[in-house]
């Protein structure tokens, strides 16, 4: 299905894709009482936080991150990704995504799709900021010739 | 063992929703994200989609005095808005728009484009990092 006006938008994969993340959001919350926060589990998995969930659990979630990707990049034939040429912007986005979620307590799946769904202030301020800085700073890199 | 089963189907579907909508390519996300050039809507699709099953988790979860797999809940508590809060997320949300990633389609995208994806998690655990010594 094609979104007028929006020839590149993906309506209705964005909704399936979008289904099955709430809903292994929503395993985490009633199976094992945790929040679905890719940021916090990473860091956990990865030793860089001592505190959240177990070990095992953060481990595991995130091992199975790239196996599902694997899955439906198997039975579709391919997922089309176009990362930026340069390794600048994924060194400095990914230090900054780094630092920030950690200082921030989260990210677009603990703030955006966990907490604003429980309609926690905090996830709500925080999803409407980083969303903001989005803007504003594709904006710029638009402005300024980068895009 | 049956929580790290639970955990890893978990975020096998996590990963496959990740893949199917879109949101593991950084081009589509960043176009989200790009208010003057070719807008591309598709994030909020998968925002929106997310919210179903989650705000029905959530009206389940008020009723349960446990989780299914394990003893208790152990979910955020934290009311207050801080400074914290906000300069996080500030920079989360700059790094977001540079990349075109934020952790999880970049974890996902290791089983699809390995060389970059592994380029910015590294860059990414070095921000974590930084972040774990300097508020130590």
């Amino acid at each position: 299905m094609m979104l007028p006006g929006f020839p590149d938008a993906m309506p209705l994969q964005g909704l399936a894709g979008g289904l099955m993340i709430g809903l292994s959001a929503a395993i985490m919350l009633l199976a094992l009482g945790r929040i679905a926060g890719v940021s916090g589990l990473a860091a956990r998995a990865t030793g860089l936080s001592s505190t959240g969930a177990p070990r095992s659990v953060a481990v595991a979630f995130i091992l199975g991150l790239p196996l599902g990707a694997l899955v439906i990049s198997t039975i579709t034939g391919g997922v089309q990704t176009t990362f930026p040429v340069s390794p600048w912007p994924l060194l400095i986005g990914g230090l900054l995504v780094g630092f920030g979620t950690r200082l921030g307590s989260g990210c677009t799946s603990g703030h955006g799709v966990c907490g604003m769904s429980r309609l926690s202030p905090r996830s709500l301020f925080a999803t409407a900021m980083f969303m903001a800085a989005g803007f504003v700073t594709v904006g710029l890199l638009r402005a300024g010739g980068w895009l | 063992m049956k929580k790290t089963a639970i955990a890893l189907f978990a975020g096998l579907l996590f990963g496959a929703g990740l893949a199917i909508s879109g949101m593991a390519d950084p081009q589509r996300v960043q176009a989200f994200l790009d208010l003057f050039g070719a807008w591309d809507p598709t994030l909020a699709f998968v925002m929106g989609g997310a919210m179903i099953p989650m705000a029905i988790a959530w009206a389940v979860q008020r009723r349960m005095a446990a989780p299914v797999a394990v003893s208790r809940f152990d979910l955020p508590g934290t009311k207050t808005i801080d400074r914290k809060l906000a300069i996080g997320a500030v920079i989360f949300g700059a790094g977001w728009g540079i990349g075109g990633l934020c952790p999880g389609p970049a974890i996902a995208d290791l089983a699809i484009a390995p060389a970059p994806a592994a380029m910015f998690i590294a860059a990414m655990l070095a921000g974590m990092a930084g972040h774990a010594i300097t508020n130590r």
